[in-house]
């Protein structure tokens, strides 16, 4: 876990195939406030692109970064308005 | 020498109150077509009511709402068994016509064969924890997501009004459809 940035939010969608993990992401970032930051665990492997894609075309959110390992994929989202 | 380029007189120059206005004018056009373009809108039309055709518009509808999409979905035809409260949950896998299923069609047009190939289906869905058509369809409608019952093929089909579940808008025809397909950035006929 990177330690740049506060992490406000954890949102564990492991096991679930898309569309849930950015369905939930977006649901999840709709509860946080600005400058915020969410934790999406997931093993889903085509989440990587999905939560990638689904940022850079929705205003109010930047992705922050995405890591890989063991099967997980962690993505940190930042609420920006 | 050209006469092409008529001598400038004085009345032909627009005043300075004038190109202010119109520049005024330009400015509060463009800030129209401005907010129009902020509201993403996506029109699909669900015309199919096999498991394997339930999910692409439902998969799409809540990922385009995650996007933040204004959608619609107007279902018609088999489309409607996705909204219908009973029937969404026996929707079934034509074994008949798919050359990707594991068995010959010979076999496949045996009496019984499209609940078998439905049931290995929704063992799949579960072992890969793939979200089922009703946790997509909820998900979708908590999200915002409108759902279209045609009317016209409600009663074709021998449906009522009260089958379909809450949050379903029904006494809606083509015309609403074409409507929200024009409005639309996207539109898909699944």
């Amino acid at each position: 876990m990177s330690a740049e940035y506060d992490i406000t939010e954890q949102l564990d969608v492991k096991g679930a195939s898309c569309p849930m993990p950015v369905v939930k992401t977006k649901s999840a970032i709709d509860d946080l406030g600005k400058d915020e930051i969410l934790e999406v665990i997931a093993t889903d492997a085509g989440s990587m692109s999905d939560i990638d894609g689904w940022a850079s075309g929705t205003d109010g959110v930047e992705l922050v970064e995405q890591e890989e390992g063991d099967g997980v994929y962690r993505h940190y989202v930042r609420k920006t308005e | 020498m050209s006469t092409d380029t008529p001598d400038a007189t004085a009345e032909d120059v627009p005043s300075r109150a004038e190109l202010a206005a119109r520049v005024e004018e330009l400015e509060q056009s463009l800030a129209e077509a401005t907010d129009e373009d902020d509201e993403k809108k996506m029109s699909i039309i669900a015309t199919k009511g096999t498991l394997d055709m339930a999910y692409p518009p439902l998969i799409l509808a809540s990922t385009a709402a995650a996007f933040g999409y204004d959608v619609t979905v107007f279902h018609t035809f088999w489309g409607l068994d996705i909204l219908h409260e009973e029937r969404s949950k026996n929707l079934k896998l034509s074994s008949v016509g798919n050359p990707n299923m594991p068995v010959p069609n010979a076999v496949a047009a045996i009496p019984g064969m499209d609940r078998v190939t439905t049931k290995m289906m929704e063992k799949k869905i579960a072992d890969n924890d793939t979200a089922t058509i009703e946790e997509l369809f909820e998900t979708s409608l908590d999200m915002g997501v409108e759902f279209q019952a045609c009317q016209m093929t409600i009663e074709l089909m021998g449906y009522d009004e009260d089958d379909f579940y809450d949050g379903v808008t029904t006494g809606v025809g083509a015309a609403t459809a074409l409507q929200d397909m024009a409005d639309a950035d996207i539109q898909l006929l699944v």
